[in-house]
């Protein structure tokens, strides 16, 4: 598990990170979002103590890296798997030699450097690929040799920048699979940084969004797409356009309070209220097995009065269509 | 060869011709090719250690960084006559003398390193930095990164480097030979320019330019080995088409 407490770093007067918290729990997948330049890659970086903190702690495992010497500091970051940005493959090695290299630096005998590279290989699906060079992998495969790599000494923590940012969307889905699968079958902690939405949805049990070198606002994925009020759960799930009400209708912006929302919910609020209720715009998916939903429903003005009872009978909240895009705008730039 | 020219003295017979340039030839590639390992022992550490207290390096520090890159500026910026010359006292307390071979690898070593400093930093500036982030995070030592991430990468732009440098030297050995270090420019100095015999000087000239085609020819060939995506874009035809570039931040 990795804590972070109270950590800054600043290049000169500029200060990227601002007295940062934050907690990834052994098996959990944390992701971290923010807009480019808000200092994702520098807190990775600090993570692993590749850049040294301005100030704070930075606990892996218990451990404070921040206090130990370079001998020691290599040792902990054996136990930090790290995937890169542009997965970071050496040119001139091939998949098991990039594989290798961990396991040489630990000063690994030959034969079990070649029995270990397999099976990491065959763990991330390319198994047949060992002697392929960088350059004749696509990027998916070679962010796959970046994986294996990363799991070559058995971490117990996983950092990932940006892993899947610039695949094709097959890819992405293919390497986020393979990271729960992972965590799943490994408990690993993963630190997973992205600044795509959908892969933080995707993938992470919990997310925060970092900000002036701070985290503005972290929760559970789950939690925070249920909450209406949420910036972060805004960003996560935008609003896409949506139908324009009939004439005489309001516009009502409805979520999933929990998982208990019946599927029939639409039809249950119309005999509710003994109105007809209009569908303008949806999304409705399971997150980790959770179901959370999103919808803007068009109510009959005579209707309204009522309205907001009924949906907490039926488990959801609900806000003015107009007032909750309104919100979201002005806490994007929060966020 | 009868032609009447001033100064003539006796000319080589062409039967000599052989036994005069080849030892001759062999004394240059001695020359050069001793030159060049202690070259290669010196340049390499040196200029990964240049390169590493750059502002990009593992351990940057600003005026050791200056300081050696000054010094091995002035080493390039001599003239390798005026170098021979000015250094002549140091090559006689390491050789105990100030002619022959010996005393020619000296000031050949010196402008030969300082020469391959300079590219060994400039091919380790072209490795990727996130290389040695890579190797930092996979538990590198210092040493390992240097080798593994900077040096080992660099490798197909080193031997390019180092063909570069090698015919560099041929050419300074052709200058040492003026001092009596022997080697194939002092016979084309001797024979062919102070005694005007054209067969000598014609023949020198060949040799030195086949000899230059075929370290060039080797080097290309051993950067081409050495590349993995040259080598197997020849084997199988044609090159794997690479990934687009990420867009990401
Ligand atoms: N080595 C550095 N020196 C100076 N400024 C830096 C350095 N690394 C990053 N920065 C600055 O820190 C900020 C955050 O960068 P980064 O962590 O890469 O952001 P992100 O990964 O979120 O896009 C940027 O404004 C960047 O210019
Ligand atoms: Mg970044």
């Amino acid at each position: 598990m990795i804590l972070i407490e109270g950590l800054s770093k600043s290049y000169g007067t500029k200060n990227v990170l601002d007295r940062l918290d934050l907690s990834v729990d052994a098996g959990e997948i944390r992701a971290i979002v923010g807009p480019s330049g808000a200092g994702k890659s520098t807190l990775a970086q600090c993570v692993t103590l590749l850049e040294r903190p301005t100030s704070g702690s930075v606990f892996v495992n218990g451990v404070d890296l921040t206090a130990l010497g370079a001998a020691h500091l290599r040792e902990a970051r054996r136990r930090i798997g790290t995937i890169f940005q542009r997965d970071g493959l050496f040119a001139r090695r091939t998949a098991a030699a990039n594989v290798a290299l961990p396991l040489e630096y630990l000063g690994v005998t030959r034969p079990e450097i070649r029995t270990r590279v397999g099976e990491l290989l065959e763990r991330v699906g390319l198994g047949d690929r060992a002697g392929a060079f960088p350059h004749e992998l696509s990027g998916g495969q070679r962010q796959r040799v970046g994986i294996a790599r990363a799991l070559a000494l058995r971490p117990s923590v996983l950092l990932s920048d940006e892993a899947t940012s610039g695949l094709d969307p097959d890819s992405t889905a293919s390497i986020l699979a393979l990271l729960r699968e992972l965590r799943d079958d490994l408990g690993l902690s993963i630190l997973f940084i992205t600044h795509e939405m959908d892969a933080v949805v995707e993938v992470a049990d919990s997310v925060a969004a970092l900000h002036d070198g701070r985290i503005a606002e972290s929760g559970t994925v789950v939690e925070l797409l249920r909450d209406p009020s949420s910036p972060l759960g805004s960003l996560l799930r935008p609003t896409r356009p949506y139908l324009s009400p009939r004439a005489g209708d309001e516009a009502w912006q409805v979520s999933y309070r929990s998982g208990a929302v019946e599927p029939d919910w639409l039809l249950r609020l119309g005999t509710r209220l003994g109105e007809p209720i209009s569908l303008l715009g949806a999304a409705v998916e399971t997150v980790g097995g959770e179901p959370v939903g999103r919808a803007v429903i068009g109510i009959p003005a005579p209707a309204v009065e009522d309205l907001r009872a009924a949906l907490d009978e039926l488990g959801l909240d609900g806000a003015p269509a107009s007032a909750v895009l309104r919100d979201a705008i002005v806490l994007e730039k929060v966020a | 060869m009868s032609a009447v020219l001033p100064h003539q003295q006796v000319l080589v017979p062409l039967d000599q011709l052989a036994p005069l340039v080849l030892p001759a030839l062999g004394d240059t590639l001695i020359m050069v090719g001793i030159t060049m390992a202690i070259v290669v022992v010196v340049g390499v550490p040196l200029g990964a250690l240049v390169h590493n207290l750059g502002p990009s390096g593992l351990f940057p520090h600003r005026t050791a960084h200056t300081t050696l890159s000054w010094i091995v500026s002035v080493g390039r910026s001599l003239p390798f006559l005026v170098l021979m010359a000015a250094i002549i006292p140091f090559t006689r307390l390491i050789t105990g003398t100030n002619i022959g071979i010996p005393a020619a690898i000296v000031p050949m070593s010196i402008a030969g390193i300082a020469f391959f400093t300079r590219i060994v930093e400039n091919s380790l500036r072209g490795v990727p930095p996130e290389y040695a982030r890579v190797a930092l995070a996979s538990g590198a030592s210092p040493v390992q990164v240097i080798r593994t991430a900077q040096l080992s990468e660099a490798i197909p732009s080193l031997v390019g480097g180092l063909t570069i440098n090698t015919i560099a030297m041929i050419e300074y050995s052709a200058i040492a030979g003026t001092i009596g270090a022997g080697g194939i420019g002092y016979v084309a100095v001797t024979y062919g320019y102070q005694r005007f015999d054209h067969v000598v000087m014609i023949t020198t000239i060949v040799v030195l330019i086949a000899t230059v085609a075929l370290i060039q020819w080797a080097g290309d060939a051993a950067v081409r080995r050495l590349t993995p995506t040259a080598r197997r874009a020849g084997r199988a035809g044609r090159a794997v088409p690479r990934q687009p570039v990420d867009v990401a931040v």
